[in-house]
């Protein structure tokens, strides 16, 4: 353990008797109030943080954040709301980065809630190890995956985040400091949880051994939806990776039009002799990143339409077995950084849901929809996810996921939304909480069969509620 | 909360009987909004309108507020905070004044001013610093474009806005960063019973237009909006005229 350097938080004593709301709460280590955004940097709201360097000064943080509670926030990348707390604590978790021990041999990797998945893959890769789950960004902490029980590429045959996790040590909100594993029921309310249950401090991953960091990848055009649909069903089984990037602009009979990509990680045997070198070399490239002010309105109809068909063109009728790098692969957005400011100041917001098998017809309306409105939304991602997970809020299911951001500013955006929201609850699916930032609250319990388990758990776990956030207000978690 | 469209769950209208708030609260209700707080003095009318958004489907109460009672400001508008968080507080209350017996009677004048401007002054503080707190909320306040530039013809009413459009500027400067937002609102001629029987002037509006204003400047998160929007570009350019010719003009 590294020596804890970081000024100790004043004893945590009730805030203010003044009248009147509380002041500030004056407890060392925190800052002043800051506005916080999630990714899609909409809805901005003030919060003091603080970024606790070890377990001991997280749990004193809880137990000192004041009456307007606390959350966990990581890399901030969660699209909504989920990691903001207006008027009360946010806690860093970045502080806490330490990788404890890593298994080479069985493949678990024992790490704080604050190490990000970009970080893992430059200490494991080497090793030949990979993380089991990746998000379309390396930029998420281990904690965040749990919290939002994250998906990947691999859904359709690995499952969710947590099904990867063997333990994870979590702070409730007594104080106390619980290892917990997916036999307990308070894992899988964590799992998906949007960190309402409490604070995961550490884990315990299980990896997926690899041989080389390049990506092996087969690229197909699908002309409409129908054939997209046709092709994943057919032969995804086939491939641990699969996505589509599908064009939402293209109208009539070229409606859904998409690109399908599907790949593994490449073995060894497929590396030419100059990439066998230095076989599991991880080296992301990034270009300058995306200045801080934009102006709005410039992924308006015109250019993201322009965009998606240079896309569509650009891409190959059929290519098998070409070698990517994995950054390219899988996060070729994490090379641009601070790409969400492209949407001007008025953010962004994506749309994320998934219905399930046998909702084709749902799925399909909905497609025309948004085609038909004309959203300027350029590279949605169309997955069939497989099995669900037990995370009582997990979001995948078995079905079809489809997402999409839009810029916020668009008039009639929010009613158009709220039609779609019907739309998929009607067909038994749901919307994914990580990416939220409108959901009616009303249809919340529709989508979440498990959320009044939820409710009760949180209810008897954290009857102070000291664990919320702006998410947890806006939808009653 | 708000959602990432601006659109507010709760709303407390300070002026609980305007047309142009209860225009904007059903415009939010068919929304997001499910919690409205009207304030304003106890009368018919304001359980009237309350009732009305209850029929919308909101949990609408009454509170009894006077903009002429500064000093209970803090403590009825505390009591509102302490049910729960304001998304959106709508500043609304106003009076227009008759300009000629305002003249007359200085006393006349004060009031509107003390309406318009102190009270508002004293309301929007509270209201600041109960948003303050909680960490998030807008503050929208209905000025006037007869605060832009005094007219002969209504300068009493008009010097109260332009305070009360100056004081909210600064008090949307001051809560920049804390998680607050302040947006004032500039509304031309609009058609309701404060201005019935006056003659209608060029670009009136009505109270749905300066509703649907506000809810377009919540989903932008802007700081001035004006209803409707051609008002900025003839505002700036009456702002530039000269005094003697502004004197003959017929505004």
């Amino acid at each position: 353990m590294a020596a804890e350097t970081a000024p100790a938080p004043a004893s945590p004593t009730p805030v203010s008797t003044a009248p009147g709301p509380p002041a500030p709460a004056p407890l060392a280590g925190w800052g002043p109030p800051v506005p916080l955004t999630g990714w899609g940097r909409t809805a901005p709201t003030a919060a003091r943080t603080l970024r606790p360097r070890s377990a001991e000064e997280a749990a004193r943080a809880v137990r000192g954040c004041g009456a307007r509670g606390a959350i966990a926030r990581g890399l901030g990348r969660a699209y909504g709301d989920a990691a903001q707390n207006a008027g009360g604590a946010v806690l860093d978790m970045t502080g806490l980065d330490r990788v404890h021990a890593v298994d080479a041999e069985q493949g678990l990797v024992v790490c704080d809630a604050g190490v990000s998945l970009h970080r893992l893959m430059r200490l494991l890769l080497p090793l030949g190890w990979f993380v089991p789950v990746t998000p379309g960004t390396r930029y998420v902490t281990v904690g965040g995956a749990i919290g939002a029980d994250i998906h990947g590429k691999n859904h359709h045959g690995a499952g969710s985040f947590c099904r990867h996790v063997r333990t994870f040590d979590l702070l409730t909100a007594d104080g106390e400091i619980r290892t917990l594993t997916p036999d307990d029921d308070l894992f899988r309310a964590t799992a998906g949880g949007m960190g309402l249950t409490g604070i995961v401090l550490r884990a315990t991953v299980k990896l997926l051994p690899v041989e080389t960091s390049l990506m092996s990848v087969d690229t197909e055009r699908a002309r409409d939806l129908d054939d997209l649909m046709a092709r994943m069903t057919a032969s995804d089984h086939r491939y641990r990776y699969s996505v589509a990037w599908i064009d939402l602009l293209a109208r009539s009979a070229a409606t859904g039009r998409s690109v399908l990509t599907r790949g593994d990680h490449a073995p060894l045997a497929a590396l030419g002799p100059r990439a066998a070198r230095t076989p599991l070399a991880f080296r992301p490239g990034s270009l300058p990143a995306v200045p801080r002010h934009v102006p709005p309105g410039l992924l308006g109809r015109g250019s993201v339409g322009l965009f998606n068909e240079f896309w569509y063109r650009a891409a190959p009728r059929r290519r098998t077995g070409e070698l990517q790098k994995l950054s390219a692969f899988f996060h070729p957005l994490d090379g641009l950084p601070h790409w969400n400011r492209i949407y001007g100041p008025r953010g962004f917001v994506q749309y994320q849901f998934v219905v399930g098998h046998g909702a084709e017809d749902a799925l399909r309306r909905i497609i025309e929809r948004i085609s038909r409105r004309g959203c300027p939304s350029f590279l949605a991602v169309l997955k069939r996810f497989g099995a669900g997970d037990p995370g009582w809020l997990s979001f995948p299911m078995p079905g079809w996921t489809l997402a999409l951001d839009i810029p916020a500013g668009l008039p009639g955006l929010g009613a158009f939304l709220d039609g779609l929201d019907e739309e998929v609850a009607a067909a038994g699916g749901r919307v994914y909480l990580a990416k939220d930032s409108r959901l009616r609250p009303e249809l919340l319990a529709a989508m979440y069969p498990r959320l009044a388990d939820f409710r009760a758990l949180r209810a008897a776990a954290d009857p102070r509620g000291v664990f919320v956030s702006d998410l947890a207000r806006r939808l009653s978690l | 909360m708000k959602d990432a469209f601006g659109s507010p769950q709760s709303l407390l209208i300070l002026g609980g009987t305007s047309e142009i708030a209860l225009a904007t609260a059903r415009r939010l209700v068919a929304r997001r909004t499910r919690t409205v707080w009207l304030a304003g003095r106890p009368s018919p009318a304001l359980e009237a309108a309350a009732d009305h958004l209850r029929e919308l489907g909101a949990d609408a109460r009454t509170v009894s507020f006077d903009a002429l009672a500064p000093e209970r400001h803090e403590e009825v508008l505390g009591k509102v905070f302490a049910e729960g968080d304001i998304d959106l507080v709508l500043l609304a209350f106003g009076v227009l004044g008759d300009q000629a017996r305002a003249e007359e009677e200085p006393l006349a004048a004060v009031r509107v001013a003390q309406t318009n401007y102190t009270g508002a002054v004293c309301a929007g503080l509270v209201c600041a610093k109960e948003l303050r707190a909680q960490g998030h909320g807008s503050l929208v306040v209905l000025s006037s474009v007869a605060g832009e530039r005094a007219r002969r013809a209504n300068f009493v009413y008009g010097s109260s806005k332009a305070g009360l459009d100056a004081f909210a500027q600064g008090l949307g400067d001051a809560l920049h960063g804390t998680g607050v937002h302040v947006l004032v609102v500039r509304p031309g001629f609009v058609r309701t019973k404060m201005t019935s029987g006056l003659k209608e002037a060029p670009l009136a509006a009505d109270p749905e237009a300066v509703a649907e204003a506000v809810e377009t400047g919540l989903r932008q998160r802007a700081e001035i909006v004006w209803v409707p929007g051609a008002l900025r570009a003839v505002m700036a350019v009456l702002r530039h005229v000269p005094r003697g010719v502004f004197r003959r003009l017929p505004v």
